[in-house]
């Protein structure tokens, strides 16, 4: 069955900068549960990208398989899509930034997809540092086969049907940082106040950037005794520092006169706005921002916003000294080496 | 005794260590007969190994052009003690055995039928050189001067070789030319008209060139303008990406600011490296990857995403000897089921068959063409004897006028004047190809998204039966419209024709193509039929019709061609007889020369009807 989103809007609703409508960022209509926290996350990347005044055919939205994967479907209708194979979102995204550099990629991908099949593929789209904006769904569950525990279900978890999860859960934002990616970030899709910030963020740092966002699934994993439920997130959560983003292109506003704020100037000279707390880590600190989350765990809370923050990172391109053309735009004068030398090539053979 | 003659007519197997650098002196070697004329194949028989394991390396001297593998040994290089035995017993009746007298041959070899030549190789060189770390490498130049003199080549041609390898530093050239020396001038002291094998300058290599299947394809990937590789290193592979990187350092560097038109992306798995050729063929870059027999394996679920989201993919199978990890480092054609529809679902794949260098080249080119023509997969079904050994070639040739097939893109001009609704998967002209659309060609037109569930003309998300069975039934005239495209079988007719016929392809040509002359020589006429490419065209499936009985040669065990042929075109499967070789070698024409006398023996019959006289080849 497929949906139709109706057309109409208010006409007087503001457009962006760049003059694009809100419209212009939405997709069809979402075809999963009602209530699911994956939606919220639909409608704050749409946010996201309404408020940087992206042009929305310039962005590429990639996905694996599962609920997650789905809802690329759900915004950015005026964007290519491409919906892969379970797990192997990554692969596909890197050869689509190898083909052309200038093109934004937003990965979509959930906790089964990414922390159980597609580990290895995550793992190594980070330790490459691709310049793409990753985001795990994550609901500690597998919705589409109806409930099993996934790999970031936490450790003494209780899902719906009453089985205590046994297994150790893996910690993807950790990961990444060990990993190398310049910018790590947890959201909660309760709470879109913060995730559209973190999502701009994301969008607007060069190399990976991955945000987990923890999003509940309403049919099979939103019971209380749940670690990925609503009720418990919202008990169990503590903010890093607070920020503001600031896109490169708006005029700075806030003057910030405190000591206790550092700013973050991102590869397209957007900035964050760190308000520290007094003792809190250093999200520019790998090690502390590991030390930090192993801490927040180990009181059993929740930490969420900018984990950690590197804009100085190189991403594949960089690397791999690629030229600064797409590669998709060169044609037959810059890529064949032409038939004298080939000819050369033939006598350097005899 | 008898002794084996031959003047540009034998085979000499060099035994070796692995790891010993004999690689370099044996093709040195390959390379001077080539330079004096005369058609040459080396086989490179090594272990899955980088050091201390036996090595082999096998050299065809033939004037008549026959580069295959022919079987049997004339003479043996015996170099490594590991072997010896074995290699004293394998020897031909009337061959000649050299052997590093520096310690005597053990008593019990007291074969009656062989040439003994003894060149105390080691203890000339430890008289000769001082630096320890020299003498491995110096010892087997001994034994290539040993057998220029035992051959009567010309020693001016391997010293000029030797001074082209190193021309970078002459102060390497200078021992090495000494070592070379040495070995002439004592074997032709001690063992002048010994040897009855010899090599003797004539001009009949014409053009030609001696390359590896590999570079050839690496070669084949850069002129057609491949710009993202994904890859994961596999033996027998792996040799294509290193030469395209190569070659794109050479040729695809940009002038003014040093970077390369070129990512070469080594991923985590054989599963990346095909999603990034996916990812990047999606994104409008031409793709490819290199893999073997194993990487077809896990590439399998990538492959079918690519066949029914209707993606260019170009993919290089050289193949190696399975099943599972198998023989790695040995050459066998046993993919071609695993390729031809790999991963589930009704999913099917054309694939190229490319039988030297210059259609490595030309094929992997093609490909590029093909995958964004059709919107799908293209295999080129290299292997390893192919890909690694060097061969003797026609050069390779680019036509300066040729334009690389985009296939049916639509760009933000050509979306603009369309006047009716465009669908990704719709198709308007009866071919069953649809247009695409590159990501970020146009603001507003032409945006679709691709996935791996069914969809609608539009793209949409759909479980409708109707929509889709007309898509598959459209995938299916695709392939249809595949065989017009693809390269069609090169057949060789008797006059009159034949009524038996042979059918093989890839590395099997050249032994072949000698054994088929054997047999006609000996008064049977068999026509043949070289295949190119699968799906297999109307003329191919003719062939077999108008032939009584078919011989389907490969090296495999379960005859995958002759099944593939069967089930695509609905053959009476008796009329097919599967010839075999699968161990691992090469293809030798004297094997398959016995096991086609034995297949037409036990149809005996047959062959008191194929009385001399049929007539000759086209």
């Amino acid at each position: 069955m497929t949906f139709f989103r109706p057309s109409f809007r208010h006409p007087d609703l503001p457009p962006n900068e760049a003059g694009y409508t809100r419209r212009d960022y939405e997709g069809g209509i979402s075809t999963l549960c009602a209530g699911c926290g994956h939606d919220s996350i639909c409608n704050a990347i749409i946010q996201a990208c309404f408020e940087l005044g992206l042009p929305p055919h310039r962005v590429a939205k990639m996905s694996g398989i599962g609920c997650s994967s789905k809802t690329p479907a759900y915004f950015l209708g005026k964007s290519h899509g491409f919906n892969s194979v379970h797990g192997r979102m990554p692969s596909i995204a890197t050869g689509a930034n190898m083909a052309n550099r200038e093109l934004i990629y937003l990965g979509v991908s959930g906790d089964g997809d990414t922390a159980s099949i597609g580990m290895g593929q995550f793992a190594h789209a980070v330790r490459r540092n691709l310049n793409m904006l990753y985001i795990v769904m994550n609901n500690g569950c597998y919705g589409l086969t109806k409930g099993q525990y996934s790999a970031t279900a936490d450790k003494g978890s209780k899902g719906k049907k009453g089985g205590v999860n046994a297994l150790e859960s893996i910690d993807l934002c950790e990961l990444a940082i060990q990993l190398g990616a310049g910018f790590v970030a947890r959201g909660f899709s309760g709470d879109k106040q913060q995730l559209t910030p973190l999502i701009k963020a994301g969008l607007s740092h060069h190399g990976l950037s991955f945000i987990d966002v923890i999003s509940p699934c309403v049919t099979f994993n939103n019971n209380p005794e749940s670690t990925k439920s609503y009720h418990w997130v919202r008990e169990h959560s503590e903010a890093t520092n607070t920020f503001d983003f600031v896109p490169f292109r708006q005029t700075i506003t806030t003057e910030y006169q405190d000591d206790a704020t550092e700013a973050v100037t991102l590869h397209d000279n957007s900035v964050i706005h760190l308000h520290k707390h007094p003792h809190a880590a250093d999200v520019t600190d790998r090690r502390q921002a590991i030390d930090n989350l192993e801490d927040h765990k180990a009181q059993g809370m929740i930490l969420t916003g900018v984990l950690y923050v590197n804009p100085a990172s190189a991403d594949t391109h960089d690397i791999l000294n690629t030229c600064e053309r797409p590669l998709n735009s060169l044609t037959e004068t810059d890529l064949c080496p032409g038939s004298a030398v080939l000819e050369e090539i033939n006598a350097a053979h005899r | 005794m008898k002794q084996l003659q031959g003047v540009n007519d034998f085979v000499i197997r060099f035994a070796n260590v692995n790891g010993s650098g004999s690689a370099s002196a044996n093709n040195l070697f390959a390379k001077a007969v080539f330079r004096m004329g005369v058609p040459v194949s080396p086989k490179n028989i090594f272990p899955s190994n980088i050091q201390g394991l036996p090595t082999w390396y096998e050299v065809r001297v033939n004037a008549q052009g026959y580069v295959g593998r022919r079987g049997d040994v004339d003479m043996v290089v015996a170099v490594n003690g590991q072997t010896l035995r074995q290699d004293y017993d394998g020897l031909a009746p009337g061959g000649y055995f050299l052997f590093d007298s520096s310690k005597p041959l053990p008593e019990d070899f007291r074969r009656d039928d062989v040439t003994v030549i003894g060149v105390p190789m080691t203890l000339l060189c430890n008289e000769a050189f001082d630096n320890p770390k020299m003498r491995p490498l110096l010892k087997n130049i001994i034994y290539v001067g040993a057998l220029a003199a035992l051959l009567d080549m010309e020693l001016q041609v391997l010293i000029d070789s030797l001074t082209k390898q190193f021309r970078k530093n002459p102060k390497l050239a200078e021992p090495n030319i000494q070592a070379l020396q040495l070995g002439y001038d004592y074997a032709g002291e001690h063992f002048q008209d010994v040897c009855k094998l010899s090599v003797q300058r004539c001009n009949l290599v014409g053009d030609g060139i001696i390359m590896d299947g590999n570079t050839a394809v690496a070669l084949g990937a850069l002129y057609a303008g491949a710009t993202v590789v994904g890859w994961y290193p596999i033996t027998p592979s792996t040799s294509i990406i290193e030469a395209f990187g190569r070659y794109a350092e050479k040729f695809r560097i940009e002038q003014d600011t040093g970077r390369i038109k070129a990512a070469i992306v080594q991923a985590e798995d054989e599963l990346a490296a095909i999603g990034i050729v996916i990812g990047a063929s999606w994104n409008g870059a031409r793709a490819f990857t290199a893999t073997s027999g194993p990487g077809i394996s896990l590439m399998s679920e990538f492959l079918g995403l690519a066949y029914f989201a209707e993606i260019p993919a170009v993919l290089v199978n050289v193949q190696r000897t399975g099943p599972s990890t198998g023989m790695p480092t040995r050459t066998q054609q046993s993919d071609l089921i695993s390729c031809a529809y790999a991963s589930h679902g009704d999913t099917k794949h054309p694939l190229l068959f490319p039988c030297d260098p210059k259609e490595c080249f030309d094929m992997t080119a093609d490909a590029f063409d093909l995958a964004e023509r059709l919107q799908t997969p293209i295999i080129v079904m290299s292997d390893l004897d192919l890909g690694m050994n060097d061969h003797y070639s026609p050069p390779l040739h680019w036509d300066p006028e040729r334009v690389y097939d985009r296939g049916k893109v639509l760009n933000a001009a050509q979306l603009d004047e369309l006047t009716t609704t465009w669908g990704r998967y719709l198709d308007t002209d009866g071919d069953g190809i649809c247009t695409r659309t590159y990501p970020g060609a146009h603001p507003d037109k032409g945006v679709y998204f691709t996935r791996g569930t069914s969809r609608n003309e539009y793209s949409a998300y759909t479980e409708d039966s109707g929509a889709y069975t007309r898509n598959m039934e459209r995938l299916q005239l695709k392939w249809e419209t595949a065989k017009t495209l693809l390269p069609g079988p090169r057949i060789k007719l008797h006059e009159p024709q034949a009524r038996l016929g042979a059918v093989f392809y890839g590395s099997s040509t050249p032994a072949v193509y000698e054994t088929i002359e054997s047999l006609r020589a000996r008064g049977i006429a068999v026509d043949t039929m070289r295949l190119r490419a699968f799906p297999f065209q109307p003329g191919a499936l003719d062939f077999i019709h108008h032939h009584e009985l078919v011989f389907v040669i490969e090296q495999n065990r379960d005859g995958q061609m002759r099944t593939l042929l069967i089930n695509e075109g609905d053959l009476t499967p008796h009329k097919l007889i599967a010839i075999t070789c699968y161990d691992g070698l090469p293809l030798a024409s004297r094997s398959l020369t016995q096991a086609m006398e034995e297949a037409l023996a036990e149809r005996g019959i047959l062959l008191q009807q194929l009385a001399p006289g049929q007539g000759d080849a086209q």
